[in-house]
C-alpha cells in the first residue's frame, strides 16, 4: 500500500513530461516530412537503409516513413487520406495509376520552381517518364525508377544448357521459335521447368507478348476497347503452350514462383527485377538480361514507382519545401534503390559508374525506352480491376481450364463492362 | 418445475416502487440515459450514422475520389439486379455459408464431448482444440496456403505417398473453396468448442447419475439426456455461425483473393473492390443493403425458430 502513492505519481510525471515533448516537437518549428510507400519487399528493406541515410543527413527535418500493404490497400488508405485533406507530405505511386487516381482532387502540383532549386530538371529524365507525370500542364508526379518485365536465368543450369555465350552472359534470342528452342534446353537440364512463371496473375507475361505484337488496348480517345483478338490470341496460345509442354508449371503462384528459381527447379523466371536482393540473399549463382524479343519490336510490360504529394486541405510551405528536397535527395542517391533491381528514372545516375558496376542489376537498363505501361483508364494500373479481371480470365490457360478463346472473351466483356461504367474520378 | 413465483409476491411489491421517484417521476423514466450515453453517442455516430448515410449514398454516384457527385436515383440498384458479378459472388458467399456451418458445429460438439474430462489428457485436447483461435488470420491463411501448395505441401505430399493424383487445391475452381472452408474449420471451430464445453459442464451431475440408477447407458444418456440439454447452446451456436460464415472475407482474401477466375469471391470482397479499389462507394453501398436485407432475414428467421423451440421446451 505505501509504495502507491509515489508510482501513481511517477506515472503521472511521466505522462506530463511526454506530454511537453510532444507539445515542444510541435512548436518546434522544424519542417515535417511524412512519407507513405507500399515497398513491403525486398525493395521496401534497400528503402530502410536510404532513409537512414537521409535522416542521418537531415537533423532539421522531422521525417517519418510509413509503409502500407502494397496494391488495393495502399491505394484505398491514401485515397481516404487526401480525400480528407490530412494526407501525409509525400508519399509513393505507380505511374500508371496516377491519372486513375483523380489528381485534380486527391493530388497537389508539384511546385517545379521549387524542384528546380533542389536541382532537378525535366532533362534529368526521359521524355516518354517525364510527359506521363504532366497532367493538363501541371506535373503531378515525380518518376524515382523504372520496373520492367525481365528475365532471370540461373547460371549454372543455363551453361550446362548452353545458352551462355562466351561472356558468361545468356546468348540474345529472337522469335518464336527460338525462344521455346532456349526453354527446352534448360528443361532437360533441370528436368523440370524452364521457367518459373506466376500462372494466377499472367497479366506481365500477356501483356509483353501482346505489346511485342505491336496490339493495341484502347482507342487513342480511350473510349473504345479495340483489342486485336488474333494477337491476343496468338499471346495466350504461346503461353498454353509453354505450360502444356512442362516448359512452365501449369500451377503456380507468386511464392511458388519465387521457389521454384531457387531450388532450381526452374532454371529461368519471368517477373519483375525487383527479387534481385532475395536471389542474392540465398547465394543463388544467377544473372538477368531484357526479357527475349520474342515478336515483332521490343516491349516489356512494367511501371514506375514515382513520388507524389497527396492533397493536404492546409499545406504548409515550410513543409512542402522540405518534401521536395527529400524528393530531389532520393533521386539522387537511387543507385542504393537500383541496388533492389529498379532502373532509376533519373539519369545522372544511370550514367554513374556507380550504377554501371552494379551486376546484375545494370545488365536490362537497355530496356527503359520499351518499357510498357498498363493502358490508360480509371480502372487501370497496378494492382488495379483491370489486373484483377485478367487474373480471373487468364489464369485457367496455364492449367488447362479455360481455352484461349473462352478466357479472351470473359476479359473483353469485363473490361468493356468496366469502360461502360461512368469514371468515379 | 415446481419452483413457481406466487403471482401474489408481484402484487404486494408493486405499489412499493414508485415511491423513492414519486417527486420526479421524469428520474425514473430517463434518469438510466445518462448511464448509457456515452455508449449511445458512439453507436449513433459510428452505426446508426454510417447505416444512414450509406443508404443515402446509394442514391449518388459517389466517389471515394472525392468528386462532385450527382443524384442517380435508382440506377445503382438497377445496375446492381442486373450484375452477374453480384449474384455470383453472393451465391459464394451462400455457398461458404452452408459448407462451413454444419461441420462448425457438429466438429465444436464431438471436440467438447471429447475434452470434457478430467486429468492431463481433457487439458491437452482442451488447449490443442482452442490453440489455432488465437491466431490471426494472416498467420493461419499463409500456413494453410503452403500446406495446399502443389509439388511441396504437406496435403499434396500425403495425397501422393498415398497414391492419389495431387490436387491443386487453392487454383482449382472446384476444390478452392472445399480448402478454404477446411482452414476456416480448422482456425475457429475453437471457439464454439468452448461454448459446448461450457454448456457441457452446466449440466449438473445428478441428472447423470440418475439416469444410470435407472439403468442408461452412455449411449442413452448422450441422445437423451446431453443433447437435449443442450439443444439451446446449439441454437446460439448456429446463429452466431451462420452470421460469422456470411461476413466471410479475410480467410479468401487472403488465400486466393476470390479466385481462380472468381469462383471464392464472396460478396464483401465484390463490395470492397467496388467501393474501393474501384472507388465507386455508391454503388458498393447499394449492393451492402441487398447484402444487409439478406443477414437481417436469416437473422430474423433463425430467431423465430430458436425462440419457438425455446417455448415448446
Amino acid at each position: 500500500m505505501t509504495n502507491v502513492r509515489p508510482r501513481r505519481r511517477a506515472v503521472l510525471g511521466g505522462m506530463l513530461g511526454a506530454l511537453a515533448l510532444t507539445g515542444c516537437g510541435a512548436l518546434g518549428g522544424k519542417p515535417r516530412v511524412r512519407e507513405w510507400n507500399l515497398f513491403g519487399g525486398g525493395d521496401g528493406a534497400r528503402l530502410l537503409q536510404i532513409h537512414q541515410q537521409y535522416v542521418a543527413e537531415h537533423p532539421d527535418v522531422r521525417f517519418s516513413a510509413t509503409t502500407l500493404a502494397w496494391g488495393p490497400p495502399f491505394y484505398t488508405k491514401l485515397a481516404m487520406s487526401a480525400t480528407g485533406g490530412r494526407a501525409p507530405e509525400v508519399a509513393t505511386m505507380h505511374m500508371s495509376r496516377l491519372k486513375g487516381f483523380s489528381p485534380t482532387t486527391m493530388l497537389d502540383p508539384i511546385p517545379v520552381d521549387l524542384l528546380t532549386a533542389a536541382g532537378v530538371h525535366e532533362s534529368d529524365f526521359l521524355p516518354a517518364t517525364w510527359n506521363r507525370c504532366v497532367i493538363d500542364g501541371k506535373l503531378y508526379a515525380v518518376p524515382l525508377d523504372q520496373h520492367p518485365f525481365v528475365l532471370y536465368y540461373n547460371l549454372e543450369i543455363c551453361k550446362k544448357a548452353g545458352l551462355l555465350g562466351p561472356d558468361n552472359k545468356i546468348k540474345t534470342v529472337k522469335g518464336v521459335t527460338a525462344f521455346l528452342d532456349m526453354l527446352r534446353a534448360v528443361k532437360e537440364t533441370t528436368g523440370k521447368y524452364a521457367v518459373s512463371v506466376d500462372t494466377t496473375s499472367p497479366w506481365r507475361l500477356w501483356y509483353t507478348l501482346y505489346g511485342q505484337l505491336q496490339g493495341e488496348f484502347f482507342s487513342p480517345d480511350g473510349k473504345e476497347l479495340v483489342i486485336d483478338d488474333a494477337k491476343a490470341l496468338e499471346a495466350l496460345d504461346l503461353i498454353a503452350k509453354l505450360a502444356s509442354e512442362g516448359l512452365t508449371p501449369r500451377s503456380a503462384n507468386y511464392a511458388a514462383l519465387v521457389a521454384q528459381f531457387t531450388n532450381g527447379e526452374a532454371g529461368m523466371s519471368f517477373n519483375g527485377e525487383w527479387e534481385v536482393t532475395t536471389y542474392q540473399t540465398a547465394k543463388l549463382p544467377f544473372s538477368m538480361a531484357p526479357f527475349p524479343v520474342v515478336y515483332d519490336v521490343p516491349k516489356f510490360q512494367g511501371d514506375s514507382h514515382t513520388f507524389v504529394l497527396p492533397h493536404q486541405a492546409h499545406r504548409n510551405a515550410d513543409d512542402t519545401k522540405a518534401t521536395i528536397e527529400y524528393i530531389a535527395w532520393m533521386l539522387k542517391h537511387s543507385v542504393g534503390w537500383a541496388a533492389g533491381g529498379h532502373i532509376p528514372a533519373y539519369q545522372p545516375v544511370v550514367k554513374s559508374t556507380e550504377y554501371l558496376n552494379l551486376k546484375p542489376q545494370a545488365e536490362y537498363r537497355s530496356v527503359a525506352p520499351n518499357v510498357l505501361y498498363d493502358p490508360d483508364a480509371w480502372f487501370s494500373g497496378s494492382g488495379s480491376q483491370l489486373e484483377n479481371e485478367s487474373a480471373a480470365a487468364f489464369s485457367g490457360i496455364a492449367t488447362g481450364q479455360a481455352t484461349a478463346k473462352g478466357a479472351l472473351a470473359q476479359f473483353k466483356a469485363a473490361i468493356q463492362k468496366l469502360l461502360d461504367t461512368p469514371s468515379p474520378v | 418445475m415446481a419452483v413457481q413465483t406466487p403471482p401474489r409476491a408481484l402484487s404486494t411489491t408493486r405499489p412499493a416502487a414508485p415511491k423513492p421517484g414519486a417527486g420526479r417521476p421524469w428520474m425514473e423514466r430517463w434518469g438510466g440515459l445518462f448511464f448509457v450515453a456515452p455508449f449511445l453517442l458512439l453507436f449513433a455516430v459510428f452505426l446508426v450514422w454510417p447505416t444512414i448515410n450509406g443508404f443515402w449514398n446509394s442514391f449518388f454516384n459517389t466517389s471515394l475520389a472525392g468528386v462532385k457527385q450527382e443524384f442517380l436515383g435508382l440506377q445503382n440498384w438497377r445496375e446492381m439486379f442486373g450484375d452477374p458479378a453480384v449474384w455470383s459472388s453472393l451465391k459464394n458467399t451462400l455457398v461458404f455459408t452452408a459448407m462451413s456451418t454444419p461441420p462448425l458445429v457438429i466438429v465444436a460438439l464431438v471436440m467438447a464431448l471429447l475434452a470434457n474430462r478430467k486429468g492431463l489428457l481433457g487439458w491437452l485436447l482442451r488447449f490443442s482444440y482452442f490453440a489455432p483461435f488465437v491466431l490471426p488470420a494472416t498467420v493461419v491463411t499463409l500456413i494453410w496456403v503452403w500446406i495446399y501448395q502443389p509439388g511441396f505441401g504437406l496435403v499434396n505430399g500425403l495425397l501422393t505417398s498415398g497414391g492419389f493424383a495431387e490436387i491443386d487445391w487453392l487454383n482449382t475452381e472446384n476444390r478452392a473453396m472445399l480448402a478454404v472452408v477446411i482452414t476456416t474449420v480448422w482456425w475457429t471451430v475453437g471457439f464454439n468448442f468452448l461454448l459446448y464445453l461450457a454448456a457441457l459442464q452446466g449440466i449438473p451431475a445428478q441428472v447423470y447419475e440418475a439416469a444410470a440408477i435407472d439403468g442408461a447407458n452412455g449411449r442413452q444418456q448422450l441422445f437423451r439426456i446431453t443433447l437435449p440439454l443442450l439443444s439451446r447452446t446449439t441454437g446460439l451456436i448456429v446463429v452466431l455461425q451462420l452470421v460469422a460464415s456470411l461476413k466471410i472475407f479475410d480467410q479468401i482474401y487472403l488465400m486466393t483473393n476470390g479466385g481462380p477466375n472468381y469462383a471464392t469471391r464472396p460478396i464483401i470482397q465484390y463490395i470492397y473492390q467496388s467501393g474501393f479499389t474501384s472507388y465507386r462507394i455508391g454503388y458498393a453501398s447499394a449492393i451492402s443493403y441487398l447484402f444487409f436485407a439478406i443477414i437481417v432475414i436469416v437473422s430474423v428467421a433463425q430467431f423465430k425458430l430458436f425462440s419457438g423451440r425455446r417455448d415448446a421446451a
